[in-house]
């Protein structure tokens, strides 16, 4: 290994200012014609090709590509800003007007980007793999998809029928096991934090788990049915005023989830996070499957509201919408909003204090202890803010499908946004975005639309449709990025000089420039001194 | 139902919680041996299960006309997908995870989903493209009938069983048979023959191993190979057993089998199969607790039935990880620099 790395020279890339400007327009025209069905209907049989799923997905990829392409290249400040805000507030809404289906996929998009921020903070950032990660997302869905919806009248008229024993001293009880046994738990966390934990304050920590769910159970039942008598005035459920308020306790919701979730086992090592992780996430699926009272199972809850505000409406109109367009008008400003704060949220926690932390347990449990990291604190915070925002985007989601069942929320959903992330890049945050966009309009788009193009072929039998081939694109986005890209499209800095510390040397190796000097690390295998210098998949066991 | 026909209910329960447990047992032991020299969750082994399945149920159509004796067709059954898992196994540890042995541990983990992923849809698309999705069994005769059934050479033993009440099929006995054997050759394996001590040297250190003279790359290999055998001989074994498989009905009993690799103590076989034994019986008896629920008056229980099975897996999981993470017959091991 040289000791001395050779500065590569920054090449210098052409101003593309120009080159933006013009495709942007390019793009923009297309998608606005595209979206254009009286257009559309005057061209015959291009129209109906531009009206292709698949060619739509490319339409819209190319569009997106914008933004991509304002973000890497080298161009006018004001270009940059133009092409990106231009796309997004602009040209988007405007073909949607034409086309709500645009909206849908955009919002759809977004919702994904969010999540993929999210799990890249546990998986990226910490090193967590997190495969129920789709559980606070279901959180934020069901927490709003329940009170916005006939279903909430129905649960308090189940309990105004069967109160039980439960009665104001019930609250009471709830609430004080709830306070106590959570003191208890972040007391022998505080605990563990000072000396290893010995069996005894294991099983205490356990049982006091269990109390705090049952403190949690009773005091919502002990709600629920002091407020059976209202169950009257909610046959819509709540007030739409409230999705504000609920637009905070979703966050709120899903990080307290999050870290019920994660204080029993963040203490585990990363495989058996990963399984356990796995395991609670289908626990909730299977949950919402069978508590029907609540979920109404597998039929899933119909119909949600959505806020309705005043002054976006009288906007929307003297925009020239029309009013069955003016909630998915907006849900989109409102994602885009969500994944505007959660993105700077994002970047400020990247470099701070707790962004580093993560980055030293991530890189090195044992090391970052002994730097004085709170192992389990920090492991919980990245876990309640991941959590926090799928929440929140869950919450958007059922306003916008005015419709949650548990098949929205499986182990699949999971390992889609974990493909995202692996896609973009683990850690990079325009790279997770980037691979939101991609995976969904794989999904959404272009597999439909494979499944749509090859139904009526007769050599294709139903059973063998590419429409239903999500599991094999996921699998080859993880396999090959992990393989061959490690740091994903669009890599962080900090990453790529983790994965690629000899990237000098491999270059020269693979044009044939040089000897590789670290493919000696093929021959001697050094697993308990798993640093991450040896890691570069491409050369190191030729 | 009262207490007198609750008994032999019950005995007929834990049975087939004991069989069902076997298949467990052999598949959970896929993952602890391949945990125990690359400690790595092969995601991809409950698709080397369901490759066995496939294989199994193939040469048990493909051989439904012909006169052959059942258990001569079994055995071909058994060797194809063991030879055909074994080897796909030994194909995935060769093309993804060997390139990524020094890697850090989330790379190998997130490729072994990956891998898993691909073959469900590769596996789909197989038979999806003879037209078939869900795969129906055709055993041969008698296999579906009473052990030792009245007709049979072997009535008396099938009386006595009667009198204890146990409702034993033929493909239940000859289930637990071929595991027993299985792991009676695998114990021979790995704890008698010279590659059996190679493969526990690998496992216990690697580069030690090595400055041994092991080929620890030939020894993973041949867990790999060991392990996805075994995964064939379970997936036959298990599309005996339930009837009907489909390219995506690995995932069940691999969560369920791993968690049995786990409360056994991952890397240990006995375990495993202790594991295996114990999750079978545990998910026999959640699927009637509604059962017990109605009979002891209990309304609470009554809600749970054959659905929460899954979740009792999971449940199970995350109370030995916190009770005793090491599991039931798992050496504790402190974390060195």
């Amino acid at each position: 290994m040289t000791a001395v790395h050779p500065v590569s020279p920054r090449r210098v890339t052409p101003d593309r200012t120009g080159l933006l400007l013009l495709i942007f327009l390019l793009t923009s025209a297309l998608l606005l014609l595209s979206h254009n069905r009286e257009w559309l209907g005057t061209l015959g049989g291009v129209g109906a090709l531009l009206r292709n799923p698949i060619v739509e997905a490319v339409v819209v990829s190319l569009f997106l590509a914008n933004i991509l392409f304002a973000y890497l290249w080298r161009a006018a400040p004001w270009a940059k800003a133009l092409v990106g805000l231009g796309s997004l507030l602009l040209v988007l809404p405007w073909a949607g007007q034409e086309d709500t289906s645009l909206l849908d996929l955009s919002i759809q998009i977004m919702i994904f980007a969010a999540l993929a921020l999210g799990l890249n903070i546990v998986v990226g950032l910490a090193g967590l793999l997190d495969l129920g990660y789709v559980a606070f997302f279901a959180v934020g869905a069901y927490l709003w998809g329940i009170f916005a919806s006939p279903r909430l009248a129905e649960i308090l008229r189940y309990y105004g029928e069967n109160p039980g024993a439960t009665n104001a001293g019930t609250l009471a009880l709830g609430l004080f096991l709830t306070a106590v046994t959570a003191a208890s738990m972040v007391a022998i966390n505080r605990h563990h934090q000072r000396v290893p934990p010995t069996r005894a304050s294991s099983w205490g920590f356990g049982l006091a788990s269990f109390g705090l769910v049952a403190g949690l159970i009773l005091s919502a039942r002990a709600l629920l049915v002091l407020n059976a008598f209202r169950a009257e005035g909610l046959a819509n459920g709540i007030d739409p005023n409230f999705f504000w308020l609920f637009l905070a306790l979703s966050v709120l919701a899903a990080a307290i989830v999050g870290v019920l979730i994660g204080l029993p086992v963040l203490r585990l090592k990363g495989d058996y996070l990963a399984i356990i992780t796995l395991g609670l996430g289908e626990v909730i699926r299977v949950l919402a499957n069978n508590l029907d009272l609540y979920s109404a199972g597998s039929q899933g809850i119909t119909p949600i509201g959505s806020a309705s505000v005043g002054w976006f409406d009288a906007l929307a109109a003297r925009l020239g919408f029309a009013e069955d367009q003016y909630g998915l008008l907006f849900l989109y400003v409102l994602s885009l909003l969500m994944v505007g704060i959660i993105l700077v949220v994002n970047v400020r926690l990247d470099r701070s204090r707790i962004g580093r932390a993560w980055i030293a347990i991530r890189d090195d449990e044992v090391a970052a202890q002994a730097m004085g990291v709170p192992l389990v604190r920090t492991k919980l915070i990245a876990f309640a803010t991941g959590a926090s925002f799928a929440g929140v985007m869950g919450m958007i989601f059922a306003a916008k499908q005015t419709f949650v069942s548990p098949e929205s929320f499986n182990l699949f959903q999971s390992i889609g946004v974990l493909s995202m992330v692996i896609l973009g890049g683990m850690g990079s945050f325009p790279g997770v975005i980037l691979g939101a966009a991609v995976v969904t309009l794989l999904n959404l788009r272009i597999l439909p639309g494979l499944g749509e193009a090859t139904a009526n072929l007769s050599w294709i039998p139903q059973q063998a449709n590419p429409g239903q081939l999500q599991r094999l694109i996921f699998g080859v986005i993880l396999v090959a990025m992990m393989l061959l890209r490690p740091e994903g499209l669009l890599p962080s800095r900090r990453r790529t000089l983790e994965l690629h510390h000899e990237g000098d040397q491999e270059d020269d190796s693979a044009k044939g420039t040089g000897p590789s000097l670290t493919g000696g690390g093929g021959d001697v295998y050094s697993p308990g001194l798993e640093t991450r210098q040896e890691d570069e998949p491409a050369g190191g066991t030729r | 139902m009262d207490l007198a026909t609750l008994l032999p209910f019950l005995v007929n329960v834990i049975a087939g919680g004991l069989v069902l447990g076997f298949v467990y047992a052999i598949i959970a032991l896929g993952y602890t041996m391949v945990y125990g020299v690359l400690q790595l969750i092969n995601f991809a082994h409950s698709e080397v299960f369901v490759t066995g399945a496939v294989v199994g149920f193939e040469v048990f159509r493909v051989l439904t006309p012909s006169p052959m004796n059942g258990y001569l067709k079994l055995l071909i059954a058994l060797l194809a997908a063991m030879v055909i898992s074994g080897l796909l196994n030994v194909t995935i540890e060769r093309l993804a995870y060997r390139p990524l042995r020094n890697a850090p541990r989330l790379v190998p983990l997130i490729t072994a989903i990956g891998v898993s992923l691909i073959l469900q849809d590769v596996l789909r698309l197989i038979e999806g493209f003879q037209g078939r999705f869900d795969l129906t069994y055709t055993l041969p005769d008698g296999f579906s009938g009473k052990f030792c059934g009245a007709e049979s050479s072997c009535a008396a033993v099938g009386s006595t069983l009667a009198r204890l009440g146990l409702d034993l099929q033929l493909k239940d006995v000859i289930l637990i048979v071929v595991a027993l054997l299985s792991l009676a050759v695998l114990n021979y394996l790995v704890n008698r023959t010279r590659l059996g001590k190679a493969i526990r040297a690998v496992a216990q250190d690697r580069v030690t191993a090595g400055l041994m003279g092991i080929d620890s790359n030939r020894m993973i290999s041949a867990t790999f190979l060991i392990g996805g055998a075994l995964g064939g001989i379970s997936g036959v074994l298990f599309g005996m057993k339930f009837g009907t498989v489909n390219a995506y009905s690995g995932f069940d009993p691999g969560i369920i089998a791993f968690t049995a690799a786990v409360l056994g103590g991952i890397g240990s076989i006995p375990g495993a199969v202790l594991g295996g034994l114990a999750l079978g019986v545990i998910q026999n008896l959640i699927g009637v607790t509604n059962i017990f629920g109605g009979l002891l008056g209990i309304a609470n229980l009554e809600a749970i039935d054959a659905s929460y099975q899954r979740i009792g897996a999971f449940i199970v999981l995350v109370l030995i990880l916190i009770f005793k993470p090491t599991g039931l017959l798992g050496k504790s091991n402190v974390e060195k620099v």
